[in-house]
């Protein structure tokens, strides 16, 4: 058997293929809320309960509405979407005058409430959410079985993933938001509703995030506290990638997963830190991160 | 401002006296400090205060014309929260008992406070061995099942089936090393071997880079040394990743609500071992039955142990004639256990519970004919036979 630093290279390639799976989640959630700092200037520290919320929202379908799968794979994002809206019109729209780190506390309060109540409603120790039956089984790819639904995952991330980016770089929507976040009083003049264009973008940030939870919701358990302790990573995952950098926080998403992969399989302990190592070392040589502008 | 400080601190004594006067021994105050919301919610939570209540209330609700009451609080894993509500309820709220729930890292610390305080502690859902080893205490109870008794029943049933060479997926605490050692010690006695282990940290979603970790050791079985959700979550991986094809899994602790949660399908074929099953006799059928209206699922071995441990307490409350810690214990170790959760079961000298265990296989879906109706018996260990019949050399109780 081939080895690599002593380690066979079938574990390796195990280990990559998973880093790549858990990366894209990186890459989808750390994309929403690339979107929302990079063209709103928010903080966004819900970022991990509407994910959360996401993956409850495709429970609650499919338990108590009959909602199968691939209806929830649209309407939990649509409906948490429209719940990020709420919040912006409420609350957000309010602070975007003063210091970032208003946005930042009042985003994390709402986190906090908002797995509060879940805990209260479901408990803490997640409910499962089946496979769905279309997506059962698993690829033999030698060193490994990769479930079907884990494929399926990476491939529709990646997906997403390339189609908000072409929307924000390459369309005209994407250059109107874009000039409203240079210039918002400018672009206001030229008879384009900035505010509506804000708060959609916030709202398609949010939905960006439930949409990662619908699909993770099989793949692990669909519990209060997923968000919370993926969105620490998922922020060291922006800032590495840049803030507000879109095509950074997918590349890097997906490079750092694999990153994960490969120190689980060298040296196990190190794994919950790397990407915290990464981001120190990225800070000091580059501290706008690698895709920033300045 | 002075004022108002002493004007509150005034307040607070005077809430503190008030408690220590409910509390000045007009009830007999029964405590359960368990994980009410986590990853072992399931295996008694809610259900082992039922259970606890139900003793109560089949003795009549009163005991020596004390009424008595259960406390109950979730200890969220954390060994410090756990050691300061029992002291607070020794301290404020006359705690006579403490029923101790799931996690051993938990009941360990809690260990120490029923010696500072001396109340009596039942230690029921944590399985780690030493609570009657290097962690006993003249007040301490292991009432329904330790990791020895695990290892000797489903490791020995396993090696002795020919699965010889073992990988431990681990949970990353005292519980988890202690069940792996007791595994470990008996697979390498009957002639196996262990070609490695792998730490999982409690509360792990996602065990898949943890089983190709096992895969990759080429060992022929895959020792699951966790418990609730842990277990369930990891049992699914390997089914997921085709894992259980070229592995035999082994549940080293598993409950009846695991099982069910991961149906039949996924779960037909593993062997297990456990102190209690519903479905055993008449008796057990019956409380599983009272117990089942209100639960609305058959209860866990633990939430049965949960009854039989307040019952017996509260027995011995009434033999004796007084709460005092000192003649209880006394009066629990010199007396037989005899009720529908054990047969003759008898405290050893080092504060372990000594009964009957069985080894379980779980029945295929073809197998099972009725709701619920998900073991087969594979072996009846006697108490001796799980847990030798010596009293733990660890424990300083045990060289009289």
């Amino acid at each position: 058997m081939t080895a690599v630093f002593g380690v066979p290279l079938p574990a390796i390639l195990g280990q990559l293929m998973l880093g790549l799976v858990n990366g894209s989640f990186y890459a989808l959630l750390s994309l929403g809320l690339a979107v929302i700092f990079g063209l709103l200037g928010v903080v966004n520290f819900a970022h991990g309960a509407f994910y959360m919320l996401g993956a409850f929202a495709a429970y609650i379908g499919l338990q108590f509405l009959g909602v199968n799968y691939w209806c929830a794979l649209v309407l939990a994002p649509l409906a948490v979407g429209l719940l990020g809206i709420v919040i912006e019109r409420l609350f957000l729209r309010h602070l975007y005058q003063l210091d970032p780190l208003y946005g930042l506390l009042l985003t994390f309060g709402i986190a906090l409430i908002a797995e509060g109540i879940m805990r209260g409603l479901f408990g803490a120790s997640g409910k499962s959410y089946p496979v769905p039956e279309s997506l059962q089984g698993g690829f033999n790819l030698g060193f490994m079985v990769l479930p079907i639904y884990r494929a399926w995952a990476v491939f529709a991330s990646l997906t997403v993933c390339g189609v908000t980016w072409f929307l924000i770089e390459r369309t005209r929507l994407g250059a109107m938001l874009r000039a409203a976040t240079e210039n918002a009083r400018l672009v206001q003049a030229f008879g384009i509703n900035v505010p509506l264009l804000v708060m959609t973008t916030y709202g398609a940030g949010v939905a960006l995030a439930a949409l990662a939870g619908v699909l993770a919701a099989p793949v692990t358990q669909v519990s209060p506290l997923m968000g919370s302790s993926l969105v620490i990573v998922v922020f060291a995952v922006v800032v590495i990638g840049g803030m507000g950098s879109i095509i950074g926080a997918i590349v890097s998403g997906l490079v750092l997963g694999m990153i994960e992969g490969l120190t689980k399989v060298i040296y196990p302990e190190a794994s919950n830190i790397v990407v915290f190592v990464v981001m120190a070392v990225v800070l000091v040589w580059r501290p706008t991160g690698l895709f920033g502008r300045e | 401002m002075l004022k108002s400080v002493t004007g509150a601190f005034g307040a607070i004594l005077s809430l503190y006296a008030y408690s220590q006067a409910a509390a000045a021994g007009d009830q007999i105050v029964i405590g359960d400090i368990d994980d009410l919301s986590g990853v072992y919610a399931d295996v008694q939570g809610q259900g082992g205060v039922e259970a606890a209540n139900m003793a109560i209330a089949d003795l009549g609700g009163t005991i020596l014309g004390k009424k008595v009451i259960v406390l109950s609080v979730d200890h969220q894993n954390k060994p410090d929260i756990g050691a300061s509500k029992f002291r607070e309820w020794a301290d404020q709220n006359g705690l006579n008992m403490l029923l101790g729930g799931s996690n051993t890292g938990v009941s360990i610390a809690m260990a120490k406070v029923a010696l500072a305080k001396k109340v009596p502690f039942f230690a029921i859902g944590a399985g780690g061995a030493s609570l009657t080893g290097a962690d006993c205490t003249p007040y301490s109870i292991h009432y329904a099942y330790d990791t020895t008794a695990l290892g000797n029943g489903t490791a020995s049933a396993i090696v002795k089936q020919g699965g010889k060479t073992w990988f431990f997926v681990t949970a990353d605490y005292a519980f988890g090393t202690q069940l792996q050692e007791a595994a470990a010690r008996v697979v390498t006695a009957n002639g196996g071997k262990v070609l490695g282990a792998v730490r999982a940290p409690l509360g792990t979603t996602d065990y898949s880079s943890f089983l190709l970790q096992a895969q990759a050791s080429g060992a022929q079985v895959l020792g699951l040394a966790n418990a609730g959700t842990d277990f369930s979550n990891s049992l699914k991986g390997a089914n997921e990743f085709g894992i259980t094809k070229t592995m035999k899994p082994a549940a080293l602790l598993a409950f009846i609500s695991d099982i069910h949660s991961l149906t039949l399908q996924t779960a037909q074929g593993l062997y297990l071992t456990t102190a209690w099953y519903w479905d055993l006799n008449d008796e057990t059928r019956a409380f599983a039955k009272r117990f089942f209206a209100k639960m609305h699922r058959e209860p866990t071995m633990t939430q049965a142990a949960y009854y039989s441990a307040t019952l017996q307490y509260l027995k011995a409350v009434k033999t004796v004639g007084s709460t005092d810690p000192d003649l209880i214990m006394a009066e629990l170790k010199k007396t037989k256990i005899n009720d529908m959760f054990t047969k003759n079961g008898y405290i050893r000298a080092d504060g372990l519970m000594v009964h009957t265990m069985y080894v379980m296989q779980v029945k295929t879906p073809a197998e099972s004919k009725y709701p619920w109706d998900y073991y087969k018996v594979i072996k009846v260990m006697s108490g001796e036979e799980a847990d030798g019949a010596q009293p733990d050399p660890a424990c300083s109780l045990s060289k009289k």
